[in-house]
C-alpha cells in the first residue's frame, strides 16, 4: 500500500489518538480509491493523498475542535526581524531530549504541527506543501517560519521549567 | 556587517530547506563559510531539523490495522451481486441528485477556479522573484517551458502594443501543471494562465468569471485544447485586448 506508514504517522500526529488515526487512514484510502479517476496522472500523488487525509481530518469532530484554537494573527504579516540569538536547538544534540520535543510538537497548534511534519518529516518541497494544504507558496513560507518560532518558544518554556 | 547578516538570517530556513534558487544557494554557501555567526545559527537549525525528523517519525501502524486495510482494499473489486445492485440503485439516485445540482456545482467550481487563479496571481506579485524566466522576448519565454509542462502553446507578438512581456513561471491548478505568463500594461500586471482544457473540467458558458465586487477582472477562453485565463486589476478592456492578441495568434 503506497504511503501507508507515513500517512498513519501523520494521521496519529493530527488526531493524537490511535483509534481516530486508524479511522482517518481507512477513510483516506476509501476516498482515494473512490476518487482515483479524479487524480491526474503525472501530478503529485503524495500531495493528493495527504490532501485527502487532511481534508477528511479537518471536517471531523476532532479536526473542527483543533482548528478552533489556531492563533488568529495575520499570516502574511510584516517582515521577520526577530532573530533568536540563544536558540534552544543546541540542546537537542542529545536525543534524550526527544520527549521534550515530542511534547512541544503535541502542543503546537494544528496548522503549525502539520506544516512542520510535512516539511521536516515528509521532506516535502514548498510546492508540494502548497499543493497539500491548498495555500500559496508565500503562505507556506510565512507559516513555516511562524511554526518554527512557535516551536522554539514552547521548547524554551519547557527547558526553563525543567 | 550586522545588517547584512540580518538579511541572510531571514533566508536561513529557506536555505536549509533547499528552496533558494541555485544562484542564491551558491551565494549563501559562500557567506556561511565566512560568517561564523550565520554558520553557528545554521548548524543549530540543522540539528533542530534532524531532531524533528527523528521525533516526528513516532507512530507506527499496528500489524492488525495494516492487515485490515489490506483486506479492505483487496476486497473492493469482489463485490457481491446484491451489493452491486444496491450500489447501482444508490448511484442512480445520486445521478438524479447530481443532475439537479449540476448548475449549482458548475457555479461553485467556477468560483473555485476563480479564487485559485486570483490566489496564484496575487502570490506571484507578492513574491520577490515573480517569474522564473525573465525576458520580454517570447522566443526565450516559450522554449523555457519545454519539458516542464505537458503541452505547448504559442505566445503572441506584443511589440508595438501597450503590453510588455515580463516573463513566465510554472504553476499548478488543482495539482495540474500549467504555464503562467506575466505581462505589464501601464503599471498594472496581467497574469495569463494556460492549462490543458481537460484538467479544468468546468462548464465555461461565459467568458468572464470574476464574481461581483471582486477587485480582479478575469477573462477565459479556449484554444487548441488549452484553457486560458487572463487576470488583472486593470480594466476589462485591457484584458480583452491581450486576450485578442492571444486568440489571433
Amino acid at each position: 500500500m503506497p504511503l501507508f506508514d507515513q500517512l498513519y504517522n501523520f494521521a496519529h500526529w493530527l488526531t493524537q489518538n490511535r483509534e481516530e488515526a486508524e479511522d482517518l487512514v481507512q477513510e483516506t484510502y476509501a476516498k482515494a480509491l473512490r476518487g482515483f479517476s479524479s487524480f491526474q496522472l503525472g501530478t503529485n500523488f503524495r500531495a493528493w493523498m495527504y490532501r485527502i487525509l487532511r481534508n477528511t481530518f479537518l471536517t471531523s469532530r476532532t479536526g473542527l475542535k483543533a482548528t478552533v484554537t489556531v492563533p488568529l494573527d495575520a499570516e502574511d504579516g510584516g517582515p521577520e526581524l526577530a532573530i533568536d540569538n540563544q536558540t534552544p536547538e543546541t540542546v537537542f544534540i542529545d536525543r534524550s531530549n526527544r520527549q521534550t520535543l515530542e511534547s512541544a510538537m503535541e502542543n503546537l497548534p494544528i496548522l503549525f504541527r502539520e506544516i512542520l511534519l510535512l516539511c521536516e518529516v515528509e521532506e516535502m518541497s514548498y510546492q508540494e506543501i502548497a499543493e497539500t494544504l491548498s495555500i500559496p507558496i508565500g503562505t507556506v513560507m510565512s507559516r513555516l517560519s511562524r511554526a518554527r518560532r512557535h516551536l522554539r518558544l514552547l521548547l524554551r518554556q519547557r527547558l526553563q521549567e525543567a | 556587517m550586522i545588517m547584512a547578516c540580518e538579511s541572510w538570517q531571514k533566508q536561513l530556513d529557506t536555505y536549509l530547506d533547499g528552496e533558494l534558487s541555485a544562484d542564491e544557494m551558491k551565494a549563501f554557501d559562500a557567506h556561511v563559510r565566512t560568517c561564523s555567526s550565520c554558520a553557528a545559527d545554521a548548524l543549530a537549525r540543522v540539528q533542530m531539523k534532524r531532531s524533528l525528523q527523528v521525533a516526528g517519525k513516532r507512530f507506527a501502524p499496528s500489524i492488525d490495522f495494516r492487515r485490515r486495510i489490506q483486506k479492505s482494499i483487496a476486497a473492493k473489486p469482489q463485490r457481491s451481486f446484491s451489493l452491486a445492485w444496491t450500489l447501482a440503485t444508490v448511484a442512480a439516485v445520486l445521478v438524479a441528485g447530481t443532475l439537479a445540482l449540476t448548475h449549482l456545482a458548475a457555479r461553485s467550481s467556477r468560483d473555485h477556479v476563480f479564487s485559485e487563479i486570483a490566489d496564484l496571481h496575487v502570490a506571484t506579485l507578492a513574491s520577490s522573484s515573480p517569474v522564473d524566466v525573465v525576458s520580454t522576448d517570447r522566443h526565450t519565454v516559450k522554449p523555457w517551458f519545454q519539458g516542464k509542462i505537458p503541452f505547448a502553446f504559442n505566445l503572441p507578438e506584443v511589440q508595438n502594443t501597450e503590453f510588455t512581456l515580463v516573463g513566465g513561471r510554472m504553476t499548478y491548478l488543482d495539482q495540474t501543471p500549467g504555464a503562467q505568463l506575466l505581462y505589464d500594461v501601464r503599471k498594472h500586471h496581467i497574469s495569463v494562465f494556460i492549462f490543458q482544457e481537460r484538467s479544468v473540467p468546468v462548464n465555461w458558458s461565459a467568458n468572464s468569471l470574476a464574481p461581483k465586487n471582486s477587485p480582479f477582472n478575469v477573462e477565459t477562453w479556449s484554444q487548441g485544447g488549452l484553457r486560458y485565463f487572463a487576470i488583472s486589476d486593470t480594466n476589462p478592456a485591457d484584458i480583452d485586448a491581450l486576450a485578442q492578441l492571444f486568440e489571433r495568434d
